[in-house]
């Protein structure tokens, strides 16, 4: 039906264009100048075609069902009904008019489900009236008002330019809406569990707040040493540390070396395939640590006599290392070539090798920016989700023991909302806790890298 | 003295090699890293290409189906052929218990009994008659067939008994088990039965979760740039808008899918585990790849283009569209391509959004339910049948040939079509 209305509306549309155009080659035909060309008054009238259309459309969507609710629950208002029974009775007609109810039919629920699909259709069908009169009421007032030396043009291109900037905010809104997700689930988790207890409480079970009945009363003393984040904020830098000592020795030399050293035809073949580490997945690199490198690294320490779980923080670090390779290769890469060739020129002339000017002169002169590779590749490393789930345990241990499992931010975020969750229960709320730190640690190391980097560009453009 | 020199000079000269070897080595390290990654991958998921079936002769008994004489079609389709089934299977071994017999059933997929129907069904004179029927081998023996199962370990730590090996190799002595290519693997939706289990559920959610994607990040992200680049005043609320975009390039995936949980789902009442939600979710975190793709592209337009075209009289916004827009289109497409690929690779929010559910029917619109093949990937792996263990990796190679083919598709987009200014 909406399908049908709205095909119906853009075809109005292409037909107020015609007719704009049409009105435009009869102005040019009487001699008279025209002040744009004749396909500009057509979208002007496309443009009043639209708008009320746009406009009855979206409010529509958001009045049409709280209106119609309203209009079926005032029946029961005087008949002594809770809220939220009366919500459920709502939900119930509604999923009986679509014939998916599946519970006991009362002749109540019958008589509203009945009730709710005549609404519905009237408010469809005034809908259609609404909309097409208001269309054609606008198109025809704006086509008298086209003349000859009447502008187009410019209320076009305003237009225009007001979408282009409305789907510039489309990033503002992003960020407003994660903010938005995290904040309230956040400050409700923190009304039950006191923040200290969170930053400082070094137990970690939240398997033991099972959901609980909504109609038990809410126990905060049942959560306590439930929820101290302490061992998963360590697990956390735990593994992404273990990531970057495996990241940083091989992604900077690499880079050094593809800046300074290899000829262009190796670096022409080298740059891309390292890269393409970066473009692989990382629910494959998740696998290959958990079916590969755990199991060799398990197996490598017991014939060393050493305790290994199959699970190893070294695992999924080591793996989470890989990944980060070319992020760090490829932007000191960068940095590394576009020092200027006058400082190389100047140590060579004292005398110095190639090494030592590396070293002493481009390595320090590029160390903002390698400084900035290097906390992109941490906030990665901490962000990263897929290795930790499937290559590190799941239970949060204190332990700076590299071969036995630990836990983290983003794989606890799965573990908690993979499944059903029930909003409002402090398990769910614990986790969009977790994802609000996680959210503010990578945004700060974000913004000091971003800023780092482009500071340093400045300096040397 | 001299000599102290020549020392310091080859000291410096061994330094300068050491240290051009360690950036050789971490380029040779890195390289190796990529090498034994795809080669355990393929190595581990070609064989699931392959389905082992077994040849079987069935005898279609019309009494012991309750079939009367000249049965119609819809008989056919009624008919009982479970005992049928039942029985060619036990005819494997005539000296064979109950047990045994058990034991022989589980031999092949449970999907069993309408592999044989459907060899009725394409040809209904075979009533009353013996043939040999391909059916399809149980997960654990298609991996003892493969020789990726441990058949030395002790009998009751195997799935596969002692006496399902022997009539096993007995078949494969008289050439009764044969090696296929594997095409459900490619048609099936997910399976509980690692020998039935498919792609195409994930395969279809992949592609439609893309196409929600696309069709959203792509006309936002274009139009947003093109204000940014071209028409944007600046001002503090631009730079505002640009430090967004930045950061929201590098936030990390399972925020976008916490934003998905509690905006999309919990206040929008969206669809759970569909690819529409996940759809929308991934274009959110594509949106900032590919604005800054598409500005990097106009960018790169001469100012002179535009010059020409101001000089000519056109409008800014004429300039923008009919000369500024078409010409930085192959770097925004590329941009976007690559951005989709990133998106398809993605897991974490699609988990969060509820694409993990089991879902054993193939989506036939972005309002049904279904995984993706990263999400796919991770429920197989985290199963514990063997046989799970080489579709993850074909699933893998499906997946990665995807990305190779559309970054391919990005890289001659660019080249073929940009032009060169200078």
């Amino acid at each position: 039906m909406n399908l049908i209305l709205f095909t119906f509306i853009v075809l109005l549309g292409f037909t107020s264009y015609y007719f704009g155009r049409k009105k435009a080659y009869t102005i040019q035909s009487t001699k008279k100048r025209l002040t744009a060309l004749p396909q500009f008054y057509g979208y002007y009238l496309a443009i009043w075609c639209a708008i009320p259309a746009f406009i009855i459309f979206s409010l529509w969507a958001i009045f049409e069902p709280t209106i119609v609710k309203l209009l079926i629950l005032s029946d029961y208002s005087n008949q002594g009904y809770l809220d939220d029974e009366l919500n459920l009775l709502y939900e119930k007609s509604k999923a009986l008019s679509r014939g998916q109810f599946t519970g006991e039919i009362t002749p109540f629920i019958e008589a509203s489900a009945e009730k709710y699909l005549s609404l519905r259709s009237i408010a469809q069908s005034s809908k259609v009236v609404i909309v097409l009169s208001a269309i054609i009421a606008s198109v025809a007032y704006a086509y008298k008002r086209i003349s000859s030396n009447s502008r187009t043009r410019e209320p076009v291109e305003k237009f225009l330019n007001a979408v282009l900037f409305t789907a510039s905010l489309a990033a503002i809104l992003t960020t407003v809406g994660i903010v938005f997700s995290l904040i309230f689930q956040t400050i409700d988790f923190f009304k039950v569990i006191p923040l200290f207890d969170f930053v400082f409480g070094t137990h970690w079970y939240p398997a033991k707040a099972f959901v609980r009945d909504s109609s038990e009363a809410l126990d905060p003393t049942m959560y306590s040493d439930t929820f101290g984040a302490v061992p998963i904020f360590a697990g956390t830098f735990f593994i992404a540390f273990i990531a970057m000592c495996v990241a940083i020795p091989i992604g900077l030399m690499s880079g050094i070396y593809l800046a300074e050293y290899a000829s262009t035809k190796v670096r022409q073949y080298a740059k891309p395939l390292i890269e393409i580490l970066a473009g692989i997945p990382t629910v494959v690199y998740g696998f290959f640590a958990a079916l590969t490198v755990g199991p060799f690294l398990k197996e490598l320490g017991t014939s060393m006599g050493l305790e290994v779980s199959a699970e190893s923080a070294l695992a999924a670090g080591g793996v989470m290392g890989i990944m980060i390779i070319p992020f760090i290769s490829s932007l000191s890469d960068d940095v590394i070539t576009s020092v200027p060739q006058s400082l190389r020129d100047g140590s060579y002339a004292m005398g110095a090798t190639k090494s030592e000017t590396i070293k002493r002169v481009i390595f320090p002169a590029a160390l903002p920016g390698i400084v900035g590779s290097i906390l992109l590749g941490v906030s990665r490393a901490i962000g990263e989700t897929m290795i930790v789930v499937m290559a590190s345990g799941l239970a949060a241990n204190l332990t700076l023991n590299p071969l036995e499992s630990t836990s983290t931010i983003t794989a606890q975020i799965v573990v908690i909302l993979i499944g059903d969750q029930a909003f409002g229960d402090p398990k769910t709320q614990a986790a969009f806790a977790l994802g609000m730190s996680l959210f503010l640690v990578t945004l700060c190391l974000n913004i000091v890298a971003l800023r780092v980097v482009k500071k340093y560009r400045e300096k040397y453009e | 003295m001299n000599k102290n020199k020549e020392q310091l000079l080859n000291k410096r000269y061994k330094a300068e090699q050491r240290f051009r070897l360690y950036g050789l080595s971490a380029i040779f390290m890195a390289l190796l890293f990529l090498t034994i990654f795809i080669f355990k991958i393929f190595s581990t998921g070609y064989s699931a290409f392959q389905k082992t079936w077994l040849i079987v002769p069935v005898t279609f008994d019309a009494e012991l189906m309750m079939l009367d004489q000249n049965p119609s079609k819809e008989d056919l389709q009624d008919a009982d052929y479970y005992d049928i089934a039942l029985k060619s299977m036990a005819d494997l071994d005539l000296n064979a218990n109950e047990d045994q017999e058990n034991e022989l059933k589980r031999m092949v997929s449970y999907f069993f009994e309408k592999e044989i129907k459907n060899e009725l069904l394409n040809d209904p004179n075979l009533i009353g008659k013996t043939k040999e029927v391909y059916l399809t081998a149980s997960d654990d023996l298609d991996q003892v067939f493969k020789g990726n199962y441990p058949r030395d370990l002790p009998e009751d730590q195997r799935r596969v008994s002692d006496y399902q090996l022997k009539i096993f190799d007995q078949l494969v002595a008289n050439g009764k088990v044969e090696s296929k290519f594997n095409i459900s693997f490619f048609t099936n939706a997910d399976s509980r039965e690692a020998e039935l289990a498919g792609i195409a559920s994930s395969f279809m959610g992949s592609i439609f979760s893309i196409l929600v994607c696309l069709m959203i990040a792509f006309p936002v992200a274009v139009l947003a740039a093109i204000y940014l680049e071209e028409f944007a005043p600046k001002n503090r609320f631009t730079d505002f808008i640009e430090v967004n975009i930045n950061n929201l390039a590098a936030v990390p995936s399972i925020v976008f899918g916490l934003l998905g949980l509690g905006v999309l789902l919990a206040i929008f009442h969206l669809p759970r585990s569909t690819p529409l939600v996940g759809g929308i979710t991934l274009s959110l975190m594509t949106l900032p790849t590919i604005i800054i793709a598409a500005r990097a592209s106009l960018k790169a337009v001469p100012p002179s283009i535009r010059e020409a075209a101001l000089a000519m009289g056109a409008s800014r916004m004429q300039t923008t569209i009919h000369h500024t827009v078409p010409l930085s289109m192959p770097g925004t497409l590329s941009g976007t391509i690559i951005g989709l690929a990133q998106a398809l690779g993605e897991t974490a929010p699609l988990i969060l959004i509820g694409m993990v559910a089991f879902v054993n029917t193939i989506p036939g619109s972005p309002m049904d339910p279904a995984a993706s093949l990263p999400v796919q990937i991770y429920i197989w792996a985290e199963s514990a049948e063997r046989g799970f263990v080489e579709k993850v990796s074909a699933c893998i190679m499906v997946l990665l040939g995807f990305l190779i083919i559309m970054n391919l598709f990005a890289q001659i987009i660019r080249h073929k079509f940009e032009k060169k200014w200078s």
